[in-house]
C-alpha cells in the first residue's frame, strides 16, 4: 500500500478524531483553565460566552418532564435541531460525540482479534427507537430527564472534564459489551440519542453517495460499517446511503479501493 | 401478513418492555436522587423542578472559583450529573457577582430566585438550605470560647448573633452562644467548615429539612405582616360523608353492655 | 476570566487538606484514648497561648498525651478554655515537627551559607555554634553575637538564657519579642509607678462598673477573660457599662454599650479630653486627697523622633526615605499646631528631632502648668482631631466621646481601662500608657478593686519571663537595669560572678539587632521560642541581611516557620509540655507545671540547649578584657576576682553558671517530681547523644529548682516575692508579691499589699523605686538649678500631648493599613495552622476593606489584590464583611498566615522610649493582582 493510499484509508478518521478531541480539549479547558470558548457539556455548551447550543433531545426530556426550560437553551436546542435535521444528518454520533472514540475502538478490536461476528444476542436495531420513546415516558412520570442521568455520553465528559472516576466506569462497560458482547452495541442498538438523530438526521443534506457502477462487490464496506443495514443499496444501485442511521462517518469511503463511496449533497425527499 | 398471535406477542413485549424497563429505569433514577438532604448552588429551583430543569451540563461548577461545587457522580446517592456542594469540605464563599448562577444556561439556577422586588440580583437573598446547630456537641455550648462559626459568617451578626448566658457552673464567665437566624441565613456553609469539631456541630441543611410550617389558621396577633399568611381558599363544606358518619354515630347502640 | 480572578485560593482551597500537615493524634493514641480511662493520669499544667494563663489539666498515658481538659480548680478559667487552648493536646504531634538538628551544608557536608539543610548530629551542631560564635565574639567582641529571646520562654529557660548571655557572655544583646507586645507598657509602669506589672487582678473585671478597651480586642484575643466581663455586663445589664474605642470595628463592639472609632494615634487626644474635661469642667472629680498625698505631675520631651533609623542609612530606599526623614525633622500639622502650641510650636514648623536620645527623660511640673498644656484638648477640637469613621457624623462621635468622660468622671462608678496591642504598639505608645493612668490617678480610681487601668499582656510569660527575668537588653531579673552599677553589683553577688562581669553598657532591643545584623554589628545570632523573620516590620530587611551577608543565624524551634527558613542552623526543641517550667500571666500569677512526656524525636529543651552550649566556653575566653563598641576601656578583665573566688579559667561557663555548688544541692529524683520524667535533670528514654556524642544521661541535679530558687532572690524583699518551687506545684498559681505564702491581690493599696502597709503613708503607697529621685522643670524642660525631688511612695500623672504617626496616608498610599491576630490563631501560626480544625476555620489571612473602597477601586468580594506599602508588597484576598468592620481609609491584615507576609509592609518606627514597634499604623496603596 503506498503511503497515499494508506493516508486515504484514515484521513476523515483522523479528521473525526480531531474535531472530538478538540471539544473536549476545549471543554477541559473551559474547566481548568477557564477558556471561554467552550463551555459545558454535549447536552448544554455556550461558545465564547456568547452562542447557546443545546442538545435537543436533552431540552425534549426536560419539556416532558415539565419544565419549560429558559430561552436561550431552547434556542439552541433549536439551532442544533436545524443543523442535523437539514444539513449533518447524524454526524453529531461520529464527528462530535466523544462515546464514538471508545465504540470504535471496541468495534476495530473486534475484528483485529476476530472476535466472533455473529451477535452472541440477537438485539433488534430499532431497540433504541424504544428506549427513545421509553426514555420520555419515564422523563414525564418520574419528572427528571431520564437518559440525561445514565448518559455514558455525559459521564465520559465528565471523567475527562471533571476527573469522575464513576464515569470511566460506565464507558467502561460500554467498552466491553460492544467489544465482547454485542457488536456496535451501543451506537448500534441502544444509545437513544443516536436513535434521535437517526430520526430527525433522514433527511438531511450531507450524505455518502454510492456508485454501483464502480462497486466490485468486495465487501469492504459492510466490514467497517457501524450501522450495516443502511448498506443495503451497496452493489445494488447508486443512491445515496439514505438511512437516517448512518452517521456520515466516511469509514466506507476510506475502505473502498473503486471510489464507489464520497461524500455529496443530497436535496430529494425521496423516502 | 403477521399473525394475530404474533402481533399478541409483540405487545405484550412491548408491555413487559415499557412496564419492566420504565420501571426499573425509573426507579434506578429514583435510587441516585434518594438522597434529598443535597444542597444546591445559590439561586437553585426547588429540588423537585431543579431536577427537571438542570441539564447537567457543569458550568455552574466551570464558573464557581471556588472548587466549590462538584457534579454528582453514580454512588454519591445525588442525581448523577447535578451540581452539589458539600460546606464542610469547601462551603459557599457567596460571590457577589453570583457566576455559578449567572451560568446556567437552562434555568435550574435562576438569578430570579436571588431577586428581591426590582433590585438587582443579590448573593445575600439566596437559600441554599439553613444551618443547624447541635447543642450538645457545640463548644460554645459547653462554655467554651469557640463560636468560630460566628466569626467565619459572611453574615456575621444577621444570620449567626451570639446570645449571652450566665456559666452557672463557674459563677463569672459567660458563654457565649452562636444563633442561626433563618430569615438571613444563606446556607452557604462557611460557618460548618469553619467548625472545629471533630464532626460539625453547625451544619447546613436543605431548607426544607430544617425548617417547619405553622398552619395558616392561625395567625401571630402580635405581627401584622403575619396575615399575609391567610389562604383565602376557603374549602366548600357539601360533605355529606361527615353527616352520614355523625348519624352512624348516633344510630350505634353501644353503650350498654350486654 | 471569570476563573483566574480567585485562583488563589481556589488552588488553596483545593489542597487544603494537604497543606495542613496532618497534625491528628496518631491513631495509636485515638485507639488508646478508647480504652478504660483507669490507665490516665491527669496532671495540672498552662495553656501554652495567650497572656491570660489558663490553666488546663493533661491526660497521659504510656509517655503520650491523649486529651487536655480546662481546669476546674484554676481561678482564671474555672475549667473553661478558647478554642486554642482546646487544641492544646494536638499542638506537639504535627507531621513536620522539627526533629534532628539540621544545617545548611555543600556538596561535601561542609557548613554554607547557601548550602541546603541537612540532618547532623547534637555534637556537631554545637560544634558549629561554638565557632561561629568564637569566631563573631573574636571579631566584634561580646556585642557581635545576639539572642532572639520570647515571652514565650519558661522562666527557667529565660533566666537561663539571660544570665549566660549577661553574666557568662558578657553582652545584653538578648531581647524578646515581648519587646513587639509589652515595651511601652513597661515604660509606662516604671516611669508612673517605678515597678513593673499591674496593680490590679482579673478580678477586678467582675468587680467594675465600667469596662473600657483601648485598643484591645478581647473578644478574640483574650477570650476568657472576654467571657468574665460578659458575665458581669449580662449579670449587671444596667449598671455595667462596656466601651470600646478602636481603629475599626471589631468583634468588642459586639458587647459594647458604646464603640467610639477613632483616627490611628488619636487615642492621644482622647485620654487629654477627658482630663481635659476632669480638670476644666469637672474639678470635683479630682480626688485631691488621693493626688496630693500619692502623686506628683510630670512630662518628657516632645522631638524625641518616632525610633527609626536616620535617613542617611544606606540601604534605605529613596521610597522608604519619605517617611524615615521625619525622624529627624517633620513638618507640623495644623492638629500638631495646636496641641503642641504649649511649647511655642503652631502649624507648618518643621519640628528638629532634638530629644531623640532623651526620649525617656522626665521631669517634675506643677498642676498648673499640666492644666495649661490640657487646654486645648475641648470636645470640639479633639472630636475634629479624632473622629475615624468618615461616615460618622461629628454630633454623634462628640456624644460618645462625652459619653465615655462622663463614665471616667462619675462619681463613686468603679472604671476600669484594659488595653493592649493597639496603645503598645504605637509610636507614642509609653505616652498612651502613661496617659491611662494620668486620668485613673486623677480621679483617684487605681489600684482599688474594680477601679484601675490594667494593661493586658498578649504572650503567656510576657510579664513571668520576659519582665521579670529581664530577658531584655537593659534589663535584670526584678526590674533591675543594667545600667544601674548598684544593680549590676547586686547582680554579680547572686550570680556569683566577679565584680564587673556585668557589661555596663546597654545591649540591642529586638529592632536594633536586626538593624545591626543589617549593619553587620552582630554576625551570630540565636532564635529561641519566638518568630523574629515572621514577626519583625519591614521584613525585607532583616530576612535579606540574614541570608546574604556573612552571619550565622541558629534557630530554635519546634516547626519549620520562616525564620528557620531564613536561619542556617535550626535546633530541634521540646515543646512546652515535653519539659518542665512555669509561666507568669498578666496578672502577676506564677504558674508551674511539671514535664508530662519525653520529648519527641531528638528534640531537647531550651535549658538544655544554653547549659550545653556553656560547656563549650571556658572562663578565659570570656572574662578576659573584651572591646565593646561605644564603651570607652570596653570591659575589664575579670579572671583575676574570678580566681579569688575560686574559679580557675580553664573552667567552663558551665560550671560556673549552671553545673555549680548551690546547683547539685538540689537533687534529683526529688520528692516533688515522683512519677515524673525529667529530661535535663534525669535524661530520658532516647538517650538522644548529646554535644559531646555520648548518650545524654541528666545532669544529676534538678535545675529548673535550682534556677528558680536562685531567681527568686532577685525578687524577695523587693517587692517581687516569689514562693518557693515546691508550693507552686501544689496550688494554681500565685499573684506576685507572696509574702508569707500569701499573693497580693490588689498592689499598692495598704488593704491588700503588705508592701503598701509596711510603707506606712496610708491607704496607698506607690513603692516601686525606679526613677523616683527627678528632677524639676518648666512644661517644656528641666531645669537643673532646682533640686532633685524624692518621689518615694508616689506615681506620677504624665502629661503627653497628642502628636501624629510618622507616617501617614497621602494621595499614593491613601490606606491605613492595621495589623493584629485572630482568636484561631497564635501569633504566627507555626502551631495553630498545623491543627486542622483551627487551619480549617480561618485558613488564610485576608485584607478587611470597606465595601464602598473597594468598590471605589473596582473590586469584587475576594478579589486577590496587591497590598504595597513603601517597603514592600503582598498579595491578599479581600473581604468587605465579616468579623472585622474598618472605616473607610483603612485596611486591617491578620499577621498570623506567613504565605501573607504583612511583615513586609509594615514601618518599623517604634516608641522611641519602648522601642516598641508601631505595627498598627502605616500607610499602604491597594490594586488589583
Amino acid at each position: 500500500m503506498t503511503k497515499d493510499n494508506w493516508m486515504k484509508t484514515i484521513k476523515y478518521t483522523i479528521l473525526r478524531r480531531i474535531i472530538q478531541l478538540s471539544f473536549l480539549l476545549l471543554f477541559a479547558g473551559g474547566n481548568y483553565f477557564g477558556w471561554e470558548i467552550l463551555r459545558g457539556n454535549y447536552s448544554s455548551a455556550i461558545i465564547a460566552d456568547s452562542l447557546h447550543l443545546s442538545d435537543p433531545y436533552a431540552v425534549l426530556q426536560i419539556l416532558v418532564s415539565g419544565f419549560i426550560a429558559s430561552s436561550s437553551v431552547l434556542l439552541g436546542a433549536l439551532l442544533i435541531f436545524l443543523i442535523y435535521a437539514l444539513i449533518g444528518g447524524r454526524m453529531f454520533c461520529s464527528w462530535i460525540c466523544p462515546m464514538n472514540i471508545i465504540t470504535d475502538i471496541a468495534f476495530r478490536m473486534r475484528r483485529i482479534f476476530k472476535i466472533e461476528t455473529e451477535a452472541k444476542v440477537s438485539i433488534s436495531r430499532n431497540l433504541r427507537y424504544y428506549i427513545l420513546a421509553l426514555s420520555l415516558i419515564v422523563s414525564a412520570v418520574f419528572g427528571m430527564a431520564a437518559f440525561e442521568i445514565i448518559s455514558p455520553i455525559s459521564m465520559l465528559h465528565r471523567a475527562i472534564v471533571f476527573g469522575s472516576g464513576a464515569g470511566w466506569a460506565i464507558v467502561a462497560v460500554v467498552f466491553f459489551v460492544d467489544l465482547f458482547v454485542l457488536k456496535a452495541g451501543w451506537c448500534g442498538h441502544i444509545c437513544p440519542l443516536g436513535g434521535f438523530y437517526s430520526l430527525i438526521g433522514k433527511q438531511a443534506v450531507i450524505k455518502v453517495k454510492h456508485d454501483k457502477e464502480k462497486c466490485t462487490h468486495c465487501m469492504d464496506c459492510f466490514d467497517v460499517c457501524v450501522e450495516e443495514p443502511v448498506l443495503d443499496i451497496v452493489g445494488k444501485e447508486s443512491d445515496f446511503i439514505r438511512g437516517g442511521a448512518c452517521t456520515n462517518c466516511g469509514r466506507c469511503i476510506e475502505v473502498c479501493n473503486d471510489n464507489a463511496m464520497k461524500y455529496s449533497l443530497k436535496f430529494d425527499f425521496k423516502k | 401478513m403477521v399473525s394475530r398471535r404474533k402481533v399478541i406477542q409483540r405487545v405484550l413485549e412491548g408491555a413487559v418492555f415499557v412496564g419492566g424497563g420504565g420501571l426499573i429505569w425509573g426507579k434506578s433514577i429514583n435510587a441516585t436522587t434518594k438522597a434529598d438532604y443535597v444542597l444546591r448552588p445559590p439561586g437553585a429551583l426547588k429540588e423537585k423542578d431543579f431536577l427537571k430543569a438542570c441539564i447537567k451540563c457543569g458550568q455552574c461548577v466551570e464558573a464557581c472559583p471556588y472548587d466549590t461545587l462538584s457534579l454528582a457522580e453514580p454512588g454519591d446517592g445525588i442525581a448523577n450529573g447535578t451540581p452539589f456542594f458539600e460546606p464542610r469540605t469547601i462551603p459557599c464563599y457567596l460571590c457577589t457577582d453570583i457566576p455559578c448562577t449567572d451560568s446556567c444556561p437552562s434555568g435550574a439556577l435562576d438569578l430570579k430566585k436571588l431577586t428581591k422586588e426590582e433590585e438587582k440580583p443579590d448573593i445575600m437573598n439566596s437559600k441554599m438550605g439553613l444551618a443547624v446547630i447541635h447543642k450538645e456537641s457545640c463548644l460554645a455550648y459547653w462554655g467554651i470560647r469557640c463560636e468560630a462559626c460566628y466569626r467565619a459568617c459572611p453574615l456575621i451578626d444577621k444570620a449567626i448573633t451570639l446570645d449571652y448566658e450566665v456559666n452557672e457552673r463557674t459563677g463569672k464567665h459567660a458563654k457565649l452562644l452562636p444563633v442561626v437566624h433563618s430569615d438571613v441565613c444563606t446556607g452557604c456553609g462557611v460557618c460548618e467548615q469553619a467548625c472545629v469539631a471533630e464532626k460539625a456541630a453547625i451544619f447546613v441543611l436543605p431548607l426544607d429539612k430544617a425548617t417547619g410550617k405553622v398552619g395558616d389558621h392561625y395567625i401571630k396577633s402580635w405581627e401584622k405582616e403575619d396575615e399575609k399568611r391567610i389562604h383565602e381558599k376557603v374549602e366548600k363544606d357539601d360533605n355529606d360523608k361527615d353527616v352520614k358518619s355523625a348519624i352512624d354515630y348516633l344510630n350505634d347502640d353501644d353503650l350498654i353492655d350486654d | 476570566m471569570k476563573l483566574a480572578r480567585r485562583d488563589f485560593l481556589k488552588s488553596s482551597a483545593a489542597i487544603a487538606a494537604a497543606t495542613a500537615v496532618g497534625v491528628a493524634v496518631p491513631e495509636t493514641l485515638k485507639a488508646e484514648a478508647r480504652e478504660a480511662e483507669s490507665g490516665w493520669t491527669w496532671d495540672k499544667a498552662v495553656c501554652r497561648f495567650c497572656g491570660t494563663g489558663c490553666g488546663i489539666m493533661i491526660a497521659t498515658k504510656d509517655d503520650k498525651i491523649l486529651a487536655v481538659k480546662g481546669d476546674p480548680l484554676a481561678p482564671v478559667n474555672r475549667g473553661l478554655n478558647c478554642i486554642k487552648g482546646y487544641f492544646n493536646a494536638k499542638i506537639m504531634y504535627g507531621a513536620d515537627r522539627l526533629k534532628k538538628p539540621l544545617l545548611r551544608v555543600d556538596e561535601n557536608g561542609n557548613f554554607s551559607k547557601q548550602g541546603k539543610f541537612k540532618a547532623i548530629s547534637w555534637e556537631r551542631a554545637f560544634d558549629e555554634m561554638e565557632k561561629h560564635m568564637k569566631s563573631a565574639m573574636k571579631e566584634l567582641g561580646p556585642t557581635g553575637i545576639g539572642i532572639f529571646s520570647s515571652g514565650q520562654y519558661t522562666i527557667m529557660e529565660g533566666y537561663a538564657a539571660s544570665k549566660l548571655m549577661k553574666a557568662g557572655f558578657r553582652s545584653h544583646n538578648i531581647d524578646p519579642n515581648a519587646r513587639h507586645c509589652m515595651a511601652s507598657a513597661v515604660v509606662g509602669f516604671i516611669q508612673t509607678f517605678g515597678i513593673d506589672e499591674p496593680a490590679g487582678n482579673y478580678d477586678d473585671m467582675e468587680i467594675t462598673d465600667t469596662v473600657v478597651t483601648w485598643g484591645a480586642n478581647m473578644a478574640e484575643m483574650h477570650p476568657i477573660l472576654w467571657s468574665r466581663i460578659t458575665e458581669n455586663k449580662l449579670s449587671h445589664p444596667e449598671r455595667t457599662k462596656v466601651v470600646n474605642l478602636s481603629t475599626y470595628t471589631n468583634r468588642t463592639s459586639d458587647l459594647a454599650d458604646i464603640e467610639i472609632i477613632f483616627k490611628p494615634n488619636t487615642d492621644l487626644a482622647i485620654w487629654n479630653y477627658i482630663a481635659h474635661e476632669i480638670v476644666y469642667n469637672h474639678p470635683e472629680s479630682i480626688d485631691w486627697d488621693f493626688v496630693k498625698k500619692y502623686t506628683v505631675f510630670a512630662t518628657g520631651f516632645v522631638d524625641i523622633g518616632y525610633g527609626m533609623r536616620t535617613p542617611d542609612h544606606p540601604k534605605f530606599t529613596d521610597k522608604e526615605k519619605e517617611t524615615v526623614k521625619h525622624e529627624v525633622a517633620k513638618k507640623l500639622t495644623a492638629d500638631e499646631g495646636k496641641t503642641l502650641a504649649y511649647l511655642g510650636y503652631k502649624e507648618g514648623d518643621v519640628m528638629e528631632m532634638k530629644h531623640r536620645n532623651k526620649a525617656v527623660n522626665h521631669w517634675i511640673i506643677q498642676y498648673e502648668e499640666f492644666k495649661k498644656a490640657l487646654k486645648p484638648y475641648d470636645l470640639d477640637t479633639v472630636a475634629k482631631i479624632a473622629k475615624g469613621d468618615p461616615e460618622e457624623s461629628i454630633e454623634d462621635f462628640k456624644k460618645k466621646l462625652k459619653a465615655l468622660a462622663d463614665l471616667y468622671i462619675e462619681n463613686g462608678r468603679k472604671v476600669c481601662s484594659y488595653w493592649t496591642m493597639g496603645f503598645n504598639q504605637h509610636t507614642r505608645g509609653s505616652w498612651v500608657n502613661e496617659q491611662a493612668y494620668m486620668v485613673h490617678l486623677l480621679l483617684g480610681k487605681q489600684s482599688k478593686p474594680g477601679d484601675g487601668a490594667f494593661s493586658l499582656t498578649g504572650q503567656p510569660s510576657a510579664c513571668g519571663t520576659a519582665r521579670e527575668v529581664g530577658t531584655f537588653a537593659h534589663r535584670l531579673p526584678a526590674d533591675m537595669v543594667v545600667a544601674n552599677a548598684k544593680h549590676r553589683e547586686i547582680s554579680e553577688k547572686l550570680w556569683k560572678v566577679p565584680a564587673g562581669t556585668i557589661n555596663p553598657k546597654v545591649g540591642s532591643h529586638l529592632m536594633k539587632i536586626h538593624r545591626d545584623i543589617e549593619d553587620g554589628k552582630i554576625k551570630f545570632a540565636w532564635i529561641n521560642v519566638c518568630n523574629p523573620y515572621q514577626n519583625s516590620a519591614n521584613a525585607n530587611h532583616w530576612i535579606r541581611a540574614a541570608r546574604q551577608m556573612d552571619n550565622f543565624i541558629v534557630c530554635s524551634d519546634a516547626y519549620p516557620g520562616i525564620s528557620a527558613k531564613v536561619s542556617d542552623l535550626i535546633l530541634p526543641s521540646a515543646m512546652i509540655y515535653e519539659k518542665w517550667g512555669a509561666y507568669g500571666n498578666a496578672e502577676r500569677r506564677t504558674q508551674h507545671w511539671k514535664q508530662q512526656v519525653t520529648p519527641v524525636g531528638e528534640a531537647m529543651p531550651d535549658v538544655w540547649q544554653f547549659v550545653e552550649l556553656s560547656k563549650r566556653f571556658k572562663l578565659k575566653e570570656v572574662w578576659g578584657a573584651q572591646k565593646v563598641p561605644g564603651l570607652k576601656n570596653g570591659l575589664p578583665d575579670v579572671l583575676e576576682g574570678a580566681k579569688a573566688m575560686g574559679y580557675s579559667p580553664e573552667d567552663t561557663l558551665y560550671d560556673v553558671l549552671f553545673a555549680n555548688q548551690d546547683a547539685k544541692k538540689y537533687a534529683w529524683p526529688d520528692p516533688i517530681g515522683e512519677g515524673k520524667i525529667n529530661t535535663e535533670a534525669g535524661g530520658d528514654k532516647r538517650k538522644v547523644k548529646g554535644s559531646d556524642g555520648k548518650p545524654f544521661e541528666g545532669y544529676g541535679f534538678f535545675i529548673h529548682k535550682y534556677i528558680w530558687e536562685e531567681y527568686r532572690k532577685f525578687g524577695t524583699g523587693n517587692g517581687h516575692d516569689l514562693a518557693d518551687f515546691d508550693t507552686y506545684h501544689h496550688c494554681r498559681g500565685l499573684k506576685w508579691p507572696v509574702v508569707d505564702g500569701k499573693e497580693t491581690l490588689w498592689r499598692f493599696n495598704s488593704e491588700y499589699d503588705v508592701y503598701a502597709k509596711k510603707a506606712d503613708v496610708g491607704p496607698f503607697a506607690f513603692y516601686g523605686k525606679a526613677l523616683k529621685n527627678m528632677p524639676q522643670g518648666s512644661i517644656a524642660k528641666p531645669d537643673m538649678s532646682k533640686p532633685k525631688v524624692d518621689l518615694k511612695n508616689k506615681a506620677k500623672i504624665f502629661f503627653r500631648p497628642y502628636m501624629e504617626a510618622p507616617e501617614v496616608p497621602d494621595k499614593e498610599y491613601p490606606y491605613w493599613l492595621c495589623t493584629g491576630r485572630v482568636l484561631e490563631h497564635w501569633h504566627s501560626g507555626t502551631m495553630t495552622m498545623r491543627v486542622p480544625e483551627l487551619y480549617r476555620a480561618v485558613p488564610e489571612a485576608l485584607c478587611y476593606i470597606h465595601p464602598k473602597d473597594a468598590a471605589e477601586q473596582g473590586f469584587t468580594e475576594g478579589d486577590l489584590v496587591w497590598v504595597e506599602s513603601r517597603r514592600g508588597r503582598i498579595k491578599a484576598h479581600i473581604e468587605t464583611r465579616g468579623r472585622n468592620r474598618v472605616p473607610r481609609g483603612l485596611v486591617y491584615l491578620p499577621w498570623f498566615d506567613e504565605k501573607v507576609f504583612v511583615n513586609k509592609l509594615c514601618l518599623d518606627a517604634t516608641c522611641p522610649m519602648s522601642k516598641e514597634t508601631d505595627f498598627k499604623k502605616c500607610t499602604v496603596k491597594i490594586s488589583k493582582a
